[in-house]
């Protein structure tokens, strides 16, 4: 084209030269490879060895997972197994023990004709809390089921009658009405402090008997478990959730007791913080295992997974406490100063402008605490509960077993990090998610 | 001004304890402390009538016993015919010794990784991705576990280094010996010792001092004064007279040659570990089980401190970084003189409470036989006197102090490096 | 406070539960079930199969209560306990007995206030080396690296025996046999030390059983026994003579085959008074006049337990013993049953 023009004007192109292609060394997987990985000679060094660790760990790694061993009934029998395989020198893993035991080491000693109700307890838990994860993708009405559903998640685990659950529910009904009877009549004051009273009486006293009598007129009911039965990755899921459950309202009235302006409540407040935040969780369960019955009335005594339930639940509020006074610093003065000039109360401003906020900020501080909680309760195999870990010595004391290792620890980690990584992410989501609305 | 008139005294009444704002506070907080004391009373009630009940008063008599144990990380001499309070104290030494260990390489692992997260090399910052959630999401005891488990299958045991020609070698000319019961490592020795100073006579908390380490300490310190003074001479130089004279030979040598002429006086020289018998003798030997504990904390904590460090570095505005750049500072001076200063207020605070969190999980110890302080109060001594309370709640206040020092180290601090806001 | 009070209220309906300790029979019989502590793992005492349901020496003495109480082997709940949360777990009342191969000592028995009931596995503690070690006496451990297990009264044992021979040695503590084991193996313990049933348990597991030498000191006398808390003396007569009755009808000849033809009655009167067709026994611990053949069905006499759990022809191979009869020379002697 510029050739017709090149008698009249020598050397000025009027026309754009076709784009050329970028030179070979900086597109493609070679460009890319240059740009990513061979930057300088630093990069190349560090790229170099990245590739021979990586090559280590999998020739390490690769053929001793590829074991043709599912059908192995011990160990001696996957050892024979793997000879005849051909795999040199016994390498390779015995996965006939993860097929015998994995519903073992997820269930526990659960009976398993009710392994269905574990499993709707887990679902229904996501249910539950879709409305307040997801609070933008789910109809709200589910609220009412989150509500509800602390009482059916304990009455599906541990099963029996009906009316416990629904007796311990009626402790809030009696409690709320005795609030807002006595905070009309009388001051708001008098109704906390009445309204809390009579419902701990309740609990205390009545709740059980009650729920007995009803029991015993209308029998509704499921086969009770005892929470002996419980173990495996289900228990830690479960002392997990608990524990998370019953902290959040614990460590909701710490954070606020830290946070008040009264002397003797904040320092209350604070000492408990310290305190269990000062010691190891293992000493805290070795106060249940060992401590907590001498604490108890004389003749009390209840089973080891409830007490590591109360300490793990103590251990999670002080945490928790810390991640929602969090929360509620990071809100701005103003709104503070907004409830009180619109003329609410303490507990008005908490409920209705303070709290829906602070504890939204608080969901991906709520969620690693939940994650650190239940990474925790691996610790429960130390005092003798029988949780993955706790298990898989059991396992190793069946003589068929007896020697076994990395497949039990490589598949209760990757049960760990499959359920803690996906946590994670979703905490990143909502932050990523809170952020936007807060800027 | 204006005149004030008193406002109308108003009698006090009953009721003004729950509506007047002024008295309500008073009558919340009496309400909560009566609560508290009822609840503590009810708790120690309890507890005394079942001790009462068991039969085992309160009584802290057992930590004159003799343990009865033995311990086999001994930092202090120790044998089995001392007693409990002197085991709690091997316990707590070592607890201590894994903490500061451990804290030290989590930091140096911890900046290390998360400076590579942030790498322009692919695949390295996706290594070190891998890295931190595989740490991270795994609880910190199968960790250990399997670090454990780790060292025991894959190192040889001693009796590989025997033989005419052994399986196993001594690494780094014949002074290390790597095996699964632990690293053998050289000794300093001193031929013509200055002997020890016994503390604290026969009782359990005795403990001896090396003459030899304080002779080298006071070396150390008196020829640092020294070359501090040699560099504050050259400062008054260089500000006199704008020239700076070399100094580095001369502190050097105040430095290293009081040092090597009281090394040699002392006799000092190395003590080589050697297969006699089951083991190796000699040497220093750290257990298996301080380094499966010591390397699984390190490396789980490392994940967390990575991502602090991360998040600290990226808390700094690119501006800092581009106008370094703009300066003619290279990358790696960026990172040191820029960066990393403003980055570590953000980080410190975040970084001490995983030490803190390192040191408690430090008491995971149990679960490799670490003799740290729960495996010796919180876990021989309590089972054998069978003083559980006592044992308890003792481990639990040595704990206490341990973290609320931590945290006084750490407010220090924050109130140290704390912006001056004017 | 939401969520925390169906714990609250579940603690307390445990509460109520517990609260009426009068008696351990009475509660256990109103319970329905024993609740029996076990180890949390030990080949051939306790470990759960894949089922969950538990088996070894140890359960079976557990068995046979829940059957002479309950006339039901399996209302049995078993409870893991470990070295350290063993006894605590019996005086709290979380558990009715122990049976973790607990040695009767003269402390835990006068101090911690336990009563043991009897004896049903007399161990010691002894020595494991691998063969090619060369070793024929522990005497000869001088500087050895030992692997014991922690919570116990080996580690105690172990402290004096070198001291008292004047020799080193390199303690490694473990708290399961598992990891003790895996470290021996590896070769990161020159010996294992724990009750010679252990050892020989744990190295009739191992790939190679005849590398393994078990040192013919034994350093300790380690009666192993079921125990119940002190004071409640009708409970711990049924467990005692629960126990007996298992060691009785091994001596009288009565197994688990010709048990019901027994019950029919024979011409032995003491026969006839253990399996309650003659004679008031039963009335008089307060249980069913079958219990003790009920008992004696759950697993067999103690030598159908032995043999069926620990004995030769199972993966632990002990031998009887001094867990013999006395009438062949070991120590196993039932008070008659009169």
């Amino acid at each position: 084209m510029s050739g017709t023009h090149s008698h009249t004007v020598a050397f000025v192109r009027d026309t754009m030269l076709p784009e050329q292609d970028p030179p070979a060394s900086e597109v493609g997987a070679v460009g890319w490879m240059r740009h990513n990985l061979f930057s300088n000679w630093f990069n190349s060094i560090l790229t170099i060895a990245s590739i021979a660790a990586i090559y280590f760990v999998l020739a390490a790694v690769i053929p001793w997972i590829l074991s043709p061993t599912w059908e192995g009934t011990s160990l001696s029998n996957c050892r024979e197994t793997l000879a005849a395989a051909g795999h040199g020198d016994a390498h390779g893993a015995c996965w006939g023990v993860i097929k015998e035991r994995w519903i073992q080491l997820i269930f526990g000693f659960y009976p398993s004709h009710l392994y269905w109700r574990p499993i709707a307890a887990f679902v229904l838990l996501g249910a539950a809390l879709a409305p307040v994860l997801f609070s933008d993708k789910v109809p709200s009405q589910l609220l009412i089921f989150s509500a509800l559903y602390p009482f059916i998640f304990p009455w599906l685990l541990w099963g029996g009658t009906i009316w416990m659950p629904i007796a311990a529910l009626a402790g809030f009904v009696i409690g709320g009405l005795l609030f807002k009877v006595l905070s009309e009549k009388a001051s708001t004051l008098i109704g906390v402090i009445v309204a809390v009273a009579t419902a701990v009486i309740w609990w205390l006293f009545l709740a059980a008997p009650v729920a007995g009598i009803v029991d015993s007129i209308l029998p509704i009911g499921i086969e009770a478990v005892e929470s002996r039965k419980f173990g495996g990755f289900m228990l830690s899921v479960t002392i997990g959730v608990v524990a998370i459950a019953c902290s959040l309202p614990i460590g909701i009235v710490l954070a606020l007791g830290r946070q008040s302006d009264l002397l003797i409540v904040k320092y209350i407040c604070v000492g408990f913080i310290e305190f269990i935040r000062g010691v190891p969780l293992i000493t805290l369960l070795f106060v249940a295992s060992t401590l907590l019955n001498i604490f108890m009335p004389p003749g009390t005594n209840f089973d080891i997974i409830l007490r590591v339930l109360i300490m793990v639940t103590l251990f999670a509020s002080a945490y928790m406490a810390e991640v929602i006074r969090g929360g509620l610093a990071a809100l701005p003065k103003g709104q503070y100063e907004g409830a009180d000039s619109l003329g609410l109360n303490y507990w008005q401003a908490q409920r209705l402008i303070i709290m829906p906020q602070a504890l939204k900020i608080s969901i991906p501080g709520i969620v690693s605490t939940f994650i650190g909680v239940f990474k925790d309760t691996t610790l429960v195999s130390i005092i003798g509960l029988l949780d993955p870990l706790g298990l898989s010595n059991a396992i190793r004391a069946d003589a068929n077993w007896n020697g076994i290792v990395w497949e039990l620890y490589g598949f209760i980690a990757l049960l760990f990090f499959v359920f803690c990584f996906s946590m994670s992410r979703y905490s990143m989501y909502l932050e990523r998610k809170l952020q936007t609305g807060h800027r | 001004m204006s005149t004030l008139t008193d406002p109308p005294k108003e009698q006090f009444r009953l009721s003004m304890l729950l509506y007047d704002t002024r008295y309500r506070s008073g009558t919340i907080q009496v309400i909560a402390m009566f609560g508290f004391m009822l609840l503590a009373a009810w708790l120690i009630n309890n507890t005394l009538s079942n001790l009462a009940a068991l039969g085992k008063p309160i009584d802290f008599g057992f930590f004159s016993e003799p343990a009865s144990y033995d311990i086999n990380q001994r930092l202090l001499e120790y044998t089995s015919r001392d007693t409990h309070l002197r085991a709690a104290l091997m316990g707590l030494l070592n607890t201590l010794v894994v903490a500061v260990l451990g804290c030290i390489t989590a930091t140096v692992l911890g900046v290390i990784i998360g400076v590579l997260r942030l790498s322009s090399n692919w695949l390295v910052a996706r290594l070190m991705t891998i890295y931190v959630e595989m740490f991270r999401n795994v609880p910190v005891l199968l960790w250990i576990v399997f670090v454990m488990a780790i060292l025991i299958e894959t190192l040889p045991a001693p009796s590989a280094f025997r033989g005419e020609s052994p399986e196993a070698t001594m690494s780094l000319m014949d002074s290390v010996a790597v095996t699964n019961r632990g690293v053998y490592i050289p000794e300093p020795l001193f031929s013509r010792s200055l002997g020890d100073i016994h503390l604290l006579g026969q009782s359990s908390l005795r403990f001896d001092v090396s003459l030899d380490l304080i002779a080298i300490l006071v070396v150390l310190g008196l020829s640092l004064w020294a070359a501090h003074r040699v560099t504050l001479r050259a400062n008054r130089i260089q500000e006199a007279t704008g020239d700076r004279p070399k100094t580095w030979h001369v502190r050097t040598a105040i430095i290293v040659g009081p040092m090597l002429v009281l090394l040699i006086a002392l006799g000092f020289h190395l003590g080589y570990p050697a297969l006699k018998g089951f083991n190796f003798q000699g040497g220093t030997h750290l257990r298996n089980s301080l380094i499966a504990l010591w390397l699984a904390l390190s490396l789980y904590t490392a994940a967390f401190i990575a991502e602090i460090v991360r998040a600290g570095i990226m808390a700094i505005s690119k501006g800092q970084t581009e106008a370094a750049s703009a300066l003619g500072l290279r990358s790696n001076r960026i990172m040191r003189l820029v960066i990393l200063p403003q980055a570590l207020r953000v980080i410190i605070p975040p970084l001490i409470s995983n030490y803190l969190n390192l040191t408690k999980n430090s008491s995971l110890a149990i679960a490799v036989g670490y003799m740290d302080i729960t495996g010796t109060l919180g876990g021989i001594t309590m089972n054998q006197t069978g003083r559980e309370l006592e044992c308890v709640l003792l481990l639990m206040l040595v704990y206490l102090a341990i973290s609320l020092s931590i945290s006084a180290v750490m407010n220090w601090y924050n109130e140290a490096v704390k912006l001056k806001e004017r | 406070m939401k969520k925390s009070v169906i714990l609250g209220a579940m603690t307390f309906a445990g509460l109520a539960a517990g609260a009426a300790s009068a008696g351990t029979l009475d509660d256990v019989k109103a319970r329905g079930k024993l609740n029996c502590g076990v180890t949390t793992g030990l080949v051939g005492f306790a470990a759960p199969n894949a089922n969950g349901e538990w088996e070894g020496f140890d359960v079976a003495v557990c068995r046979a209560v829940a059957a002479a109480v309950l006339g039901d082997s399996n209302a049995v709940e078993f409870v893991p306990t470990t070295g350290k949360t063993r006894f605590t777990a019996l005086a709290s009342g979380e558990i009715d007995m122990l049976a973790r191969n607990t040695t009767w000592t003269f402390s835990r028995d006068v101090d911690l206030k336990f009563e043991f009931v009897g004896v049903n596995y007399y161990d010691g503690q002894g020595f494991m080396v691998p063969k090619e070690l060369g070793v024929s006496s522990a005497k000869e451990l001088d500087g050895a690296t030992v692997c014991i297990q922690t919570g116990t009264t080996t580690e105690l044992n172990l402290a004096d025996f070198f001291r008292s021979n004047n020799i080193s040695y390199e303690p490694v503590p473990i708290e399961t046999n598992a990891e003790a084991q895996q470290q021996y193996l590896a070769g990161a313990c020159d010996v294992y030390t724990t009750d010679a049933s252990g050892l020989a348990a744990t190295r009739a597991t191992f790939d190679d059983p005849a590398g393994h030498v078990i040192l013919p000191e034994i350093i300790s006398k380690e009666p192993l026994g079921p125990l119940v808390r002190h004071g409640d003396h009708e409970w711990g007569d049924v467990v005692r003579w629960s126990l007996n009755a298992l060691v009785a009808a091994e001596e009288l000849g009565i197994t688990s085959a010709n048990l019901s033809e027994m019950a029919a009655g024979t011409e032995n009167p003491e026969i006839n008074r253990l399996l309650g067709t003659e004679g008031t026994l039963g009335e008089m611990l307060g249980l069913s006049a079958d219990w003790a053949k009920n008992a004696i069905a759950a697993q067999g006499n103690y030598g159908e337990i032995f043999a069926k759990n620990i004995g030769e022809d199972t993966p632990v191979g002990l031998a009887r013993g001094l867990n013999a009869q006395w009438t062949e020379g070991g120590l196993l002697y039932a008070p008659p049953f009169r």
